[in-house]
Parts: structure tokens; sequence; C-alpha cells
């Protein structure tokens, strides 16, 4: 089997790929990067804790023009992943006003990124509609 | 209780491109184009703030000294992203208002034409063996892959969401082209804006899209420019002439916030509570609300962005943006005159100036001076940059008495 590794250390792959957040054990607040403290209460205690996989589409662009080398279009989005939001692309379907909307429901999706030279598979994730 | 604070001069260059100029070429004029104004020169100054954003480091207030006067004054060379401007004003008035100087110049300038696209950093080859690095262990770039960092991209969104939280149902498209239309059609009056012509709905709506619904005549224009301001206190104005004290524009209010935690606002920047705080603080220390003010310049960087900024200004009732620009307010005829200038749209955005040009604009009409565009019998206006990571400015101005 191929070897694999996720796009960013906030993925977690395997059977059930989802995404993780470091949460502030007193407040609560969700952070996907390190923190010294906490940017809300200034806790510092956190908790790696998973993120859900379905969400709803809080806001999305459709962008056309990116920096080079970045395919476009491409569509971006925050998805509202039960009370913790979520940067993502949303993929597997088409980049136009009609298939994207405010408010879709929508599943965490992995998709290959590429393979380096040691045959090292790179896994990244969107969502995508259900 | 500390003194009021007055802007004496004031002066912003014609927007757009001067391939001629440098960046400290276009300071310069701005600053003695602000002197002139005022009636002082760089004697009289007794601090610089300096602006320049795309050569943060560089020391644009030193190098302004160098070519115009240098009297070893204290130079404070500021960077907030877009409300870099604000932030050279701001300083610049906390001393005057300290008493640590009798008069503040502030100045920002930028020199952006041609600069395309503000995006995260091109993608080039990618590593051949992947190699975790960074904050989010990333083993390839992740712009384009993980949302977008491009500035119509992220604005857009801001714009999509206000739409979706207020439910106004599936079509926002038009209507961010037509808070374009509005702007565009006011910038033909404004002689000093990079782009004048006036666009249709159909036009903009038709033009090359750059991050749906932004069109290009949605964005902010790059270009070069610079605007500056002279500061004076209360007590320093009142030994001045008739004619300086009579168009002295009082600063009613000026205030910096930036975001305080919301939960998002690490995911998506939240460009809505700071400025919200900034509008509260703002009209509290004016002792005004927003009935009250004759015209709004807000930083309109993207048409996507002018709709929340009705709201978090607390130009209309919350969640009704929409409802309050159908209803013509925004328009140089209606209620409340937003981005009479043309706005960064059309008017333009040389990052740095921005936050003094809003002012000029303001001030020139509190002063009766706009000629074609101007508001009449204007006495109260309000001036809005927000820069993202974030730092909002607001500045309340009023005419003098």
């Amino acid at each position: 089997m191929t070897q694999q590794i996720p796009l960013v250390d906030y993925l977690v792959l395997g059977d059930t790929p989802h995404l993780v957040a470091h949460e502030c054990t007193t407040c609560g607040a969700r952070f996907f990067d390190r923190r010294n403290a906490c940017a809300s209460c200034f806790g510092t205690q956190f908790a790696t804790v998973g993120v859900s996989s379905e969400g709803e589409l809080e806001a999305f662009t459709i962008v056309s023009f990116a920096a080079p080398g970045v395919p476009v279009p491409f569509v971006a989005g925050v998805v509202d992943c039960r009370g913790t939001s979520v940067r993502a692309n949303v993929i597997n379907t088409a980049p136009d006003p009609e298939h994207v909307k405010l408010g879709m429901k929508v599943r965490l999706a992995t998709y290959s990124v590429g393979t380096d030279d040691e045959g090292t598979e790179a896994v990244g994730f969107g969502f995508e509609p259900f | 209780m500390a003194e009021n604070v007055w802007i004496l001069g004031i002066y912003m260059t014609k927007f757009g491109k001067h391939p001629d100029k440098d960046t400290v070429d276009l300071a310069a004029e701005a600053t003695m184009g602000a002197l002139t104004d005022g009636g002082v020169s760089m004697k009289d100054m007794g601090i610089l703030a300096a602006g320049n954003l795309m050569g943060a480091g560089l020391g644009i207030g030193q190098a302004l000294q160098k070519q115009i006067g240098q009297t070893g004054i204290p130079v404070y060379n500021v960077a907030n992203a877009c409300a870099t401007g604000a932030t050279a004003l701001r300083t610049a008035i906390m001393a005057v208002k300290a008493g640590e100087a009798d008069y503040g110049l502030a100045v920002g300038v930028e020199k952006l034409s041609g600069a395309g696209l503000l995006a995260g950093g091109a993608r080039t080859s990618e590593s051949n063996v992947y190699t975790p690095s960074g904050r989010f262990g990333a083993v390839a770039p992740v712009d384009g892959r993980i949302g977008t960092e491009t500035m119509p991209g992220v604005f857009a969104q801001i714009g999509m969401q206000y739409v979706h939280e207020h439910q106004y149902g599936e079509a926002p498209f038009e209507l961010f082209a037509r808070i374009s239309e509005k702007n565009h059609s006011h910038s033909t009056l404004n002689p000093l804006a990079a782009y004048t012509k006036k666009m249709s709905v159909e036009e903009i709506m038709g033009d090359v899209m750059i991050a749906y619904p932004n069109t290009r005549p949605m964005c902010s224009a790059n270009c070069d420019g610079a605007a500056a301001a002279v500061v004076v206190s209360d007590s320093t104005l009142k030994k001045l002439s008739g004619e300086q004290q009579r168009r002295a524009v009082k600063v009613a209010a000026s205030v910096l916030t930036t975001d305080p935690w919301e939960e998002a606002c690490q995911v998506l920047p939240d460009v809505n509570t700071l400025t919200r705080n900034a509008a509260d603080q703002a009209y509290e220390a004016a002792g005004v609300g927003p009935d009250d003010l004759d015209l709004v310049e807000l930083h309109d960087c993207f048409a996507t962005a002018e709709l929340v900024h009705y709201d978090n200004l607390k130009l209309c009732e919350p969640g009704a943006a929409t409802d309050f620009f159908e209803s013509g307010a925004t328009w140089r005829d209606g209620r409340t005159p937003v981005n009479v200038s043309g706005g960064l749209e059309s008017k333009g955005h040389p990052i740095a100036a921005t936050g003094i040009a809003n002012i000029w604009e303001v001030c020139t009409h509190l002063r009766g001076e706009a000629k074609d565009r101007q508001i009449e019998g204007a006495r109260l206006g309000l001036a809005h940059v927000i820069g993202l990571g974030s730092a909002c400015g607001v500045h309340i101005l009023e005419k003098a008495a």
C-alpha cells in the first residue's frame, strides 16, 4: 500500500479521515494551529479534539484569479461543522453558483494532492455536497 | 481633560498612475500640500507619523524629511495593513492630545500601479519529498487547496456570509454589482479619482470575474497616491488666523481597534466586530449618532465589503443593510451618502494613503470646498478603514462652529 501523508497536520487519515483541533480546556475555543495561551480566555491548557465531518456552507466564493500556479476556478468557503468553523474548498461539484449554495449541507472528503519521489502520497481535504 | 485636536491642513494627490514619481516624491507632494493648506511649515511640526506598507521597514518618514526638511523631530513609521494611514493620523493625534507636540504631521503613501492581485505566494515547484513545515505542518502550499488567500476571495466570503446570515436569498450578485454601480457613478465627479467612468450594472456584472461575486470593477483599484494631514491642538489653533480657524476641522473622534476573539475569527477574518466596536466608541466620544452624519467614507475594498459596513457602522438597523441600500440612502442624494468620492473601487486604494485620503474627502465637504460633488451643508462626517489582520480606524470629523 502506498504510504500517505496528510496535506496539513490537523487532517487525520485512516479509515475515517477527520479534522482535529486544539481545544482550550477552560473555555472550549478551538484553534487549528498551536497557541501559547487561548486567544479568548488566556487559558494555557489545550486538548486535541475531533471536529465534526459534516456541516453547512456558511460562506463561499468562486475564485477565478489566484496566485500563479494555483489552478482556477475553485470554490473556497467556510463550513460550520456543528459549531466549529473550518476553512476549506468545496469539492466534487461544479464550481458555479448553480451548484454551490449558501447553507447547503456538506461533508468532509479527501483527495490525492500528488505523490513525491519516495512514493508518498499527499492527501488533502475538502467538503462535498450530500 | 485632554485638548481637542483639529485637522489644520490636509491634502491628497491625484490617485492613479505616477510612473515618474517614487514614494518619496508622492509623500513630499502630499506633505507640502498639507503644510501649505494649513499655513504652516516643517519647522512647526513636533512629530511625524508615516506609513508606506509595501516599503515598511525602509523608513519612509526619514526619507520624506530628507526630501522636504530635517528638523530632528521624532518619526514613527507605522504599518497596519490597509489601516496604515489611519494609524499614522491617529499616532499624530495622540501625540498632540498628550501634549507632547503642538502640531503633528501624518502621511501615507503607496505605489501600487500594476501590482495585480494581492494574494498568497505564487505556487512554484513543489518539494520532491513531502516534508511538513510551518504552523499547520503543511507538505504543500495550502492557498487554493484550503480556501483562498486572495483579497477579493476573502472579502467575497465576508459579503456572502452576511447575505447568508440575514437570509437575503440566493442572488446577491446583482445586489453587490449595484453597490459598485453607485460608487462608479459617484467617481465621475471626483477629478482626483483613478477611474472616473460611469458603469452600468450590466457592464459591472459582465466584466472579468475575479472571485464570485466580485468582478474586476467591484474590486478596489491598485494605484499610486499619497495623502497627508497636519493636526493641531485647541490652544495652538486659537493663536492662528481667523481663516485658519474657520477652515480647521475638528476631530470629534479618533478610534483604532483590533478584532477581539470570536468563534471563526481565525478562520475567516472578522471585519465586523472590530468595526462595530470602533463605531460605538467613536459615536460616544463625539456625542453623536449615525443619523447625524452628513456623509460617510467607508472601506469598500470590495463591493461585498461595503454592504457589511453599512450595518457595522450602525448606518442601518441590525441586519438591514440590504434594505438600507435598496432605499437609495447611500447614493449622494440619499439620506446618508456613502463614498461620494467614488470609494476604493474607483477612486483607488494606494494602501497606506487610503486612511488619510478618506479624511481629506470628508474635510473637503465640511469646508464646503468639494465643488461639483459637494454635499450641501455638510457639518459632520465619518471616515472608516479596515486593515486585514485586523485593524479598524474610525474618525468622526466636525465642521468648525
